[in-house]
């Protein structure tokens, strides 16, 4: 029980570090808001007066989060590597408290993107009209915690690679692309009204989809952390 | 030298009989082949497609696995395996997808039209460039065989959920593979001959060129840059 009381603290602190540095510089949230802000005001005037029909601003709305996401996500990595600190922190902790403790972070960063796109997107996107409000805030919440799941593992990769800001979109996609394309079609359901019973197969693929990806990510965090 | 010449020979031997083979309505003689309704002759393309996107798969499969061998063992020489794994399942990645796209452009009227398998084999193409992508970007070839071994564990636990999402998204005009929705066998038995020589003959291609780019590597690794 001591032991476990450790990790939980040593993950808490992980997470308490890269929170106040991020107040600090402000750096991924400022990236992370402004590319949701520009790419939303493109899609108004891209779209002008029109109404799309809900299918495509449903998909519309999640590639907003993923290169949003891709932007800043990266940061809570690639700023180690940048000031120096990932010895320090090898040092001082374990490689699962660092991982969950990243994984924590980008989490918080990711829930507060979804929701603060989803308030921009249905207050100025026309059409935007979900029917069934809690089956899309669930959808939302799951697709959060999946896309920080994959999120963290692959920024720690990127972290330790040359070209580390082309290089996140590019390696994220695919491992993304089953969690997106679950997303977008529990999103569409959601508008359309449908009840929870109907997306009930999405609900299971995003479940298992956290769980392999974030087991996986924690048995093979330590050989890209240590190296 | 022997094994290329046998591969050589089984080769040619599978790409005449899959092309110079009769195709009947009712097969009576051994070596007649059954028509399939709806595919008629482009029917033989299974003969060169199946084995090319079997392989693009065994590619990544076993790139995967020497990359877990490698984050065990960190032997540069499971990596030299790894890599070379998929630089030749990313050729015959390739090959299944342009070889799909002849048969769907001759059978559904286009080239492209994302079917379900369409999108798999896309997917596929993006992890190999990805995973390759990723190679060339880390300096340093234990950091290199690290970052790339973990990359693939990652991208190959998410492949299976292709398999439960598709489905849900969009259907699939694709035939099925060898057998049918019933679980009954489409193709007699010359054609299942053929069948099954072609795969093997692909897979020994496969493994002919593996050993070749893995002893290449291996020796420029034993000079140095």
């Amino acid at each position: 029980m001591a032991r476990a009381g450790r990790w939980l603290r040593s993950v808490a602190a992980v997470f308490d570090k890269d929170w106040r540095s991020e107040l600090r510089t402000r750096y991924a949230i400022s990236a992370l808001l402004m590319f949701v802000v520009t790419t939303i005001a493109i899609l108004m005037f891209s779209l002008g007066t029109e109404e799309a029909p809900p299918e495509v601003l449903s998909g519309m709305l999640w590639v907003v989060i993923f290169f949003a996401a891709m932007s800043g996500l990266s940061r809570t990595f690639v700023a180690e590597e940048e000031r120096g600190t990932t010895m320090t922190l090898q040092l001082l902790t374990s490689p699962g408290a660092v991982y969950f403790g990243k994984l924590l972070f980008n989490l918080v960063l990711v829930t507060g993107l979804s929701a603060f796109t989803v308030v921009l997107y249905a207050l100025f996107i026309n059409g935007f009209v979900i029917k069934n409000v809690l089956l899309f805030v669930v959808t939302v919440a799951f697709g959060s915690v999946g896309f920080s799941a994959a999120a963290t593992i692959i920024a720690a990769i990127i972290a330790k690679a040359a070209t580390r800001g082309t290089l996140y979109p590019v390696l994220s996609f695919p491992v993304l692309l089953p969690l997106l394309l679950a997303v977008i079609n529990a999103t569409r359901l959601a508008a359309e009204g449908a009840v929870f019973a109907d997306a009930a197969g999405e609900f299971q693929l995003l479940v298992s989809y956290i769980v392999v990806v974030v087991t996986a990510s924690a048995l093979v965090f330590e050989y890209v952390w240590k190296e | 030298m022997a094994l290329r010449a046998l591969l050589w020979l089984w080769l040619s031997v599978v790409i005449v009989l899959g092309l110079g083979l009769p195709m009947v309505a009712t097969p009576a003689e051994w070596y007649e082949l059954p028509v399939i309704p709806g595919l008629e002759d482009k029917a033989r393309i299974i003969f060169f497609h199946v084995p090319t996107a079997w392989l693009a798969v065994v590619g990544f499969a076993m790139s995967l696995i020497y990359g877990v061998r490698y984050l065990r063992s960190k032997r540069i020489d499971d990596d030299i395996k790894s890599a070379a794994s998929a630089g030749i399942g990313f050729m015959f990645c390739i090959l299944a997808t342009v070889t799909g796209a002849i048969w769907a452009k001759f059978s559904w009227g286009t080239w492209w039209n994302w079917d379900p398998r369409q999108t798999s084999i896309f997917v596929l193409l993006l992890i190999y460039g990805a995973y390759f992508a990723l190679r060339s970007a880390v300096e340093g070839e234990e950091r290199r065989a690290t970052l790339a071994g973990v990359y693939a564990i990652i991208a190959g636990v998410t492949m299976p959920f292709f398999m439960f999402i598709m489905p849900r998204v969009l259907s699939s005009l694709h035939p099925e593979p060898i057998l049918n929705t019933q679980g009954k066998l489409h193709m007699n038995t010359i054609m299942f001959i053929v069948f099954v020589a072609s795969l093997a003959g692909f897979t020994g291609v496969y493994w002919w060129m593996w050993r070749v780019q893995v002893r290449t590597e291996q020796l420029h690794h034993r000079i140095g840059p």
